[in-house]
Parts: C-alpha cells; sequence; structure tokens
C-alpha cells in the first residue's frame, strides 16, 4: 500500500500543453503514472504526443476518463480557480504545483473545497515509488520500500531521500507539502494517512523554521503513533530571525516558528532531529534496529 | 510588502475606518500653512517602517502654525535610531493630524493563522502598548476568533469579540462595523497583517484608527497595481531589491553575516546549505535560491550578487541535479565565470545527478573544487574561507 495515490490512480494534468505541464507529463509517464488526459481551453478534442486526449474542461475530462486524481501547472493568478474547477468536477485529490497563489485566494479555497484534498501549493508532488508520480520529484532516485517520507520542500527532499535510498531504505511515499503559507495538506494530515497505512513502517519528516506544522507533528507523533519510529530534520537552523529565506513560510518571526522550538518539540516527543540530511539514515537504522531481549 | 501608517490609513478610509483628519506632508512650509488654517493642538509623527519612532524621538506636538514649521523641519531629514533598527532611518515625509483627547485605547488585528488555515482576528482592551508584551505577560487579554472565509465576517463577530474583550461601552456601537471594515481590507487587499494600535475611543464618543500598520501579501499585488507601485516610492527592503534586479524571486535572496557565499537550487536545499556550513564550523554569507537549472546567465549574476559582499572570501555552490544534466550545470558555471569581470574566490561545487562524474571532471579542470556530498562541500569551503 502507500498513501494517496497508487498504480491504479487515474489522473488528469490541467495546463497539459503548457511548457511545464508537457514536460512534466511526458516524466510521469515514463514513470508509469496513469496520465488518462489534460485540460488546457481551447484544445479539447486535441490530443498530446503521446496520445492522451485534451480537454476544454476539468468536467468534460472527468467524465471522458474517470480522473480521481489531478496536477496543476497553471499560473498563480488562475490557481484557486482551477483549484474550485477540479473540486466541482469532482476530483479527489488535487496537486498543486504552483507557486505564489495569493494567500487569500487559498483561505478561501481550503474553506470551500472540503473533500478534496490539496497538496501544496508550491509543492515537488506525491510519489509512491514504483507504482505512480503526481509531481516534478526525479523519480530514480526514488526506491520502492517502507519509509513514509514528508517535506516541506523540494530539493531537500531529494537530498534526503537520495541518502535513504544509498542506505537502502526505499520509501511507501513521498509527499512534498510545499513552501507556501497557507498550504492544502499538513504534516499532520500526512500523519494520519501514514499512521493507517500498514506498509509504512517508519517515518522521516523534515520541516524548516517558521510556523508551527513541526510543533503539530510533534504532537500528533507522541499521541497516535508510537508503534513507528520517525526521524525529523529542521531546515533553516541558522537562519536569523525576520529573514524570508525563499519559502514565503519560512521566516522567523517573534518567538514562533524558531528552530529551538521545533527541535524541543519533537525531542519531547521521543523524535531524534538530525543535524544534517546525512545523519538520517544513520538515525533511521538506530531506531529501527531490533532490541535485544 | 509592508505599508507605512499613511499608506496604510489610506487604505483604512477606503473601506470607511474613520482615522484622525490631518495631512500628509514632505514639506515643512505645508505643515505651517496647514497649521494656520487649522487652529489647534496637533502631532507631527515621522512615517518610517521602522518599529519603536516614539522613543526614537520621531513624534512631536505642535500648538501653533510656528512650532509646527519648526519642529516638521527639525524632523524631516533626520535619522530616527531605535533598538530594533540601529542603522536607522531617515524621515522623509510627516503625517500631521488632530491631537484627539483619548478615553480609552483598544487593539485590534487581524492576520493568517497558517495553522489553522483561517484568518484570525485579535482584540484587546490593552491598546497603545507593545501587544507581544501584553501576549507574554497576560495572555488572556487578548481574545481570538477565527473567522471561516467560506462565510465571511458578520457583525455578531466584532459584539462576541467587543464583550468578550471587556471593551468600554463606548466602543460598542462603532466597533463590528470597523472591524467589518478591517475584515473587508484584510480580504480584499491581500493582507497577512492588518493591525490598528490603539483604536483610540475619544471623550467625544468617537472610534478612530490612530495608528495604522498593514503589511500585504505580495503575491496578490498584481491584484492592486496601483499600490504595488507604493513600494517604490518606500524604502524597499535592499535584499529583495537585489534579487529582483538580477532576476530572481525577491525572497530569494538574503544577506546574512558570514563569510562564505552560498548558492544552492531550491529554498530547503539553500537553507540546509547554510546549517551544513555552520555544522562545519564556519558561518553563510547569504541564502540564494538560484531555482531549477542554474542556467549560464543567472548563475554569473547570483555569484556576482554574493560577492559583492566584501566579507566574502570563499563560495560554495550546491546543485542537487534532480532532473537537470550534471555535465551541463558544470560548464554552466565554467562559462559563467571565467571572464574577468567576477571577483575571484575559492570555489566549491557540489553536483549530483545524471553526469556528475562528468560534469566534476569539467569544474576540476577549470581549477575550481568539485565534490560530491554537502557534507564534504561544507567542509572545504569552510578550510578556503580560513586559508588552508
Amino acid at each position: 500500500m502507500s498513501i494517496y495515490l497508487d498504480k491504479n490512480s487515474k489522473v488528469i494534468v490541467q495546463g497539459i500543453t503548457g511548457r511545464e505541464g508537457a514536460f512534466h507529463t511526458q516524466r510521469m509517464l515514463a514513470y508509469g503514472t496513469q496520465i488518462v488526459g489534460g485540460v488546457t481551453p481551447g484544445k479539447g478534442g486535441t490530443t498530446i504526443e503521446t496520445g492522451q486526449p485534451v480537454f476544454d474542461t476539468v468536467k468534460d475530462a472527468v467524465d471522458a476518463t474517470g480522473a480521481t486524481h489531478s496536477i496543476l501547472f497553471v499560473p498563480p493568478f488562475a490557481g484557486a480557480d482551477a483549484l474550485w474547477e477540479a473540486y466541482d468536477a469532482g476530483i479527489t485529490l488535487a496537486v498543486c504545483i504552483t507557486e505564489g497563489i495569493p494567500a487569500h485566494d487559498m483561505l478561501r479555497v481550503v474553506a470551500t473545497t472540503s473533500g478534496m484534498r490539496i497538496i501544496g501549493g508550491n509543492c515537488p508532488g506525491v510519489i509512491s515509488p514504483g507504482k505512480s508520480l503526481v509531481g516534478i520529484m526525479p523519480g530514480h532516485i526514488f526506491k520502492e520500500g517502507n519509509v513514509g517520507m514528508i517535506s516541506r520542500s523540494g530539493t531537500l527532499t531529494y537530498e534526503i531521500v537520495d541518502g535513504l535510498t544509498r542506505a537502502g531504505f526505499g520509501q511507501s511515499t513521498c509527499v512534498g507539502i510545499g513552501g507556501d503559507p497557507i498550504i492544502g495538506t499538513t504534516f499532520v494530515d500526512c500523519l494520519r494517512a501514514f499512521a493507517n497505512d500498514p506498509e509504512t513502517t517508519a517515518l522521516v519528516v523534515a520541516g524548516e523554521i517558521g510556523g508551527s506544522d513541526e510543533e503539530d507533528a510533534a504532537a500528533f507523533i507522541q499521541a497516535h503513533i508510537p508503534d513507528k519510529p520517525v526521524v525529523a530534520f529542521i531546515g533553516g537552523r541558522s537562519a536569523p530571525k525576520g529573514k524570508r529565506l525563499g519559502h514565503a513560510g519560512a521566516i522567523i518571526s517573534g518567538n514562533t516558528g524558531t528552530p529551538e522550538s521545533k527541535v524541543k518539540a519533537f525531542a519531547d516527543a521521543g523524535v531524534p532531529v538530525a543535524d544534517r540530511p546525512s545523519d538520517i539514515p544513520r538515525l533511521l537504522a538506530e531506531r529501527l534496529k531490533p532490541i535485544p531481549a | 510588502m509592508k505599508l507605512m501608517e499613511y499608506q496604510g490609513k489610506d487604505l483604512f478610509r477606503r473601506v470607511g475606518i474613520p482615522t484622525p483628519n490631518g495631512v500628509y506632508t514632505t514639506d515643512a512650509g505645508d505643515v505651517k500653512a496647514y497649521l494656520t488654517e487649522h487652529p489647534g493642538s496637533w502631532v507631527l509623527k515621522s512615517q518610517v517602517m521602522m518599529g519603536g519612532r516614539g522613543k526614537a524621538g520621531g513624534i512631536k506636538f505642535a500648538d501653533d502654525a510656528q512650532q509646527g514649521e519648526t519642529l516638521a523641519r527639525e524632523l524631516l531629514g533626520k535619522v530616527l535610531k531605535s533598538v530594533q533598527n540601529p542603522d536607522g532611518e531617515e524621515v522623509k515625509s510627516l503625517l500631521v493630524e488632530e491631537k484627539v483627547d483619548i478615553a480609552s485605547e483598544a487593539y485590534v488585528s487581524i492576520t493568517i493563522d497558517r495553522a489553522a488555515k483561517k484568518p484570525v482576528v485579535m482584540v484587546s482592551r490593552f491598546g497603545g502598548m507593545d501587544v507581544e508584551e501584553v501576549a507574554e505577560k497576560n495572555p488572556d487579554d487578548i481574545k481570538k476568533y477565527w473567522v471561516d472565509a467560506s462565510i465571511g465576517y458578520s457583525p455578531y463577530i466584532g459584539r462576541r469579540l467587543a464583550f468578550a474583550a471587556e471593551l468600554p461601552a463606548g466602543y460598542r456601537k462603532g466597533f463590528p462595523a470597523i472591524l467589518g471594515a478591517l475584515y473587508t481590507l484584510f480580504m480584499d487587499y491581500g493582507a497577512n497583517l492588518v493591525e490598528i494600535n490603539p483604536l483610540v475611543l475619544t471623550k467625544d464618543g468617537r472610534v478612530i484608527a490612530s495608528d495604522a500598520k498593514v503589511e500585504l501579501d505580495d503575491n496578490g499585488l498584481y491584484k492592486h497595481p496601483e499600490i504595488a507601485q507604493w513600494n517604490s516610492e518606500s524604502p524597499a527592503d535592499e535584499d529583495q531589491a537585489a534579487a529582483v534586479a538580477i532576476g530572481l524571486g525577491m525572497s530569494n535572496y538574503a544577506k546574512l553575516g558570514g563569510t562564505i557565499g552560498v548558492i544552492a537550487n531550491g529554498a530547503g536545499l539553500g537553507m540546509g546549505t547554510m546549517d551544513a556550513i555552520r555544522s562545519a564550523g564556519g558561518e553563510a554569507a547569504n541564502f540564494l535560491d538560484i531555482g531549477g537549472g542554474a542556467q549560464a546567465d543567472l548563475v554569473k549574476k547570483s555569484y556576482n550578487l554574493v560577492t559583492s559582499d566584501p566579507r566574502v572570501n570563499a563560495m560554495f555552490i550546491n546543485i542537487f541535479g534532480g532532473i537537470t544534466r550534471g555535465d551541463q550545470v558544470a560548464r554552466g558555471i565554467v562559462e559563467a565565470l571565467a571572464g574577468d569581470d567576477v571577483r575571484k574566490v575559492p570555489l566549491v561545487v557540489r553536483l549530483t545527478g545524471t553526469n556528475a562524474e562528468e560534469g566534476r571532471r569539467i569544474l576540476d579542470a577549470a581549477g575550481f573544487v568539485p565534490v560530491e556530498t554537502m557534507d564534504e562541500g561544507a567542509a572545504r569551503a569552510v578550510a578556503l574561507a580560513n586559508g588552508r
């Protein structure tokens, strides 16, 4: 098993004929993802180079293909509209790659789309290695296995996953939740799903400074995931206060969002925090070692 | 984008939040003319971004036109310094406002609660003071309400908060409408923060926003092109300006205090690289996320931006090649830094991904230090920065 997507998930691409959309559609197809079509208003009735049909609206695409998943490559100003269109057409999981959707658009979207899981915006997507990739991640660094991975960032996820794979730890599902301030799916949402996934036997949570998602994750792990070892990492621990570092969400303001608070929260929950990404496989191996009788 | 007080009050008036009578000006002569025409007691408020302007001497009181002009001359051009801003900020303009007779001061703000994914309203009857101090010492004195954005604001929210926060009776009539207007501003103009501190109840029974703190979401500014222009008139963040000038996103560069320059592809990796440098015993001079692809032209501009900081004496470029090819990235870096128009500092480049080995050979041949892992790169960069 895996969370959020498997071999049979039918996926459409919103913005399938755009530069990014077209490029990543081919990469996802090459990985084995069931891309059943896509949407570009005005290009309905055509097909892309590999034969998948293009539709004018998400509703047309869903009606014709039975898709349940969508991945969005649309400009920020169209992000809210595209998410609402997906919701209205019955999509149950939408991966929003788009960076920089206005926060207040996202506030309205998340308040009005209950029942549809939104991953992102500003995220690298979701991958269940060996099964399906709905995102922009480099599929070849992942390996099928039992570690569930959640991260706020893109390249840092790849850095960590690369280390896990090299150390022999395959992954059940990796979710990049996104770096924008208002995102659809939090660490806790992912943890809840992983807690119920028997194939996931260990977890890596890669957070960063800013916000309180990591603290919430630590509390959830302590209360609800007693049986699966977890290792955490916090990016940006050397960042000064008040500086916004790339991700709009990554800023320490006042006493919230500090690395100290996050490290302490994980420590209190019995979760080791790796100093460096390269320490993660070792910490995971230690935690997975059978305790001698 | 942070707004100055007079800009925030401009937005307040657009949505119907009462503000004190007054005038905005950059000229001391205007102050004299205005006060001659409108005799009475007036406050001269320096328009600066920094906090703590009152303590820094940026607020003065005038009772006649002559005094007003003298004080205005004193303030305009003055560099205000505060604990929050030791470098100081020059006063370029003033807001001259009626001095109101204060019966009571309240605090009200709306901001985004990221965890709850909702707007959160905060109200306190202790206005006019540092709200973070109130929050720390007497958290119960701040009442909060999380608004369901699918329903929006309704006056009962204002009534409920006014009673819960025990605002004096004089506020009750006006407060729900003022909070409603503030919510409209928050949503329609896309504000990360709107704050009125203090919201004054005057002795003659008016409720007025005496100060205005507004911070807008940069991602939503395209909806208000005319307000986006305001930024060019007020002191923008230097780092943001530098990033935008070379074609990066505005939060993709931040100058820090160390000696080792950092360029990484991705925000998370950029932060991780800074951390790795600290782990290895050094300090990053900056954060720079170059984005995907790492094209030659952008590498050069980023390199020059980072090395424009004279403290930088080594550079660490950390590229996790997911989809991009390592040899292409390497050629891009070599090409970008080949000319004489770059300041040469020892350069460590970490490359992974497809064709990374070939990429490292290209870098080695060009006299750079290629490495395979982030830890190794951080260690080499720290050693080179220390002259080893």
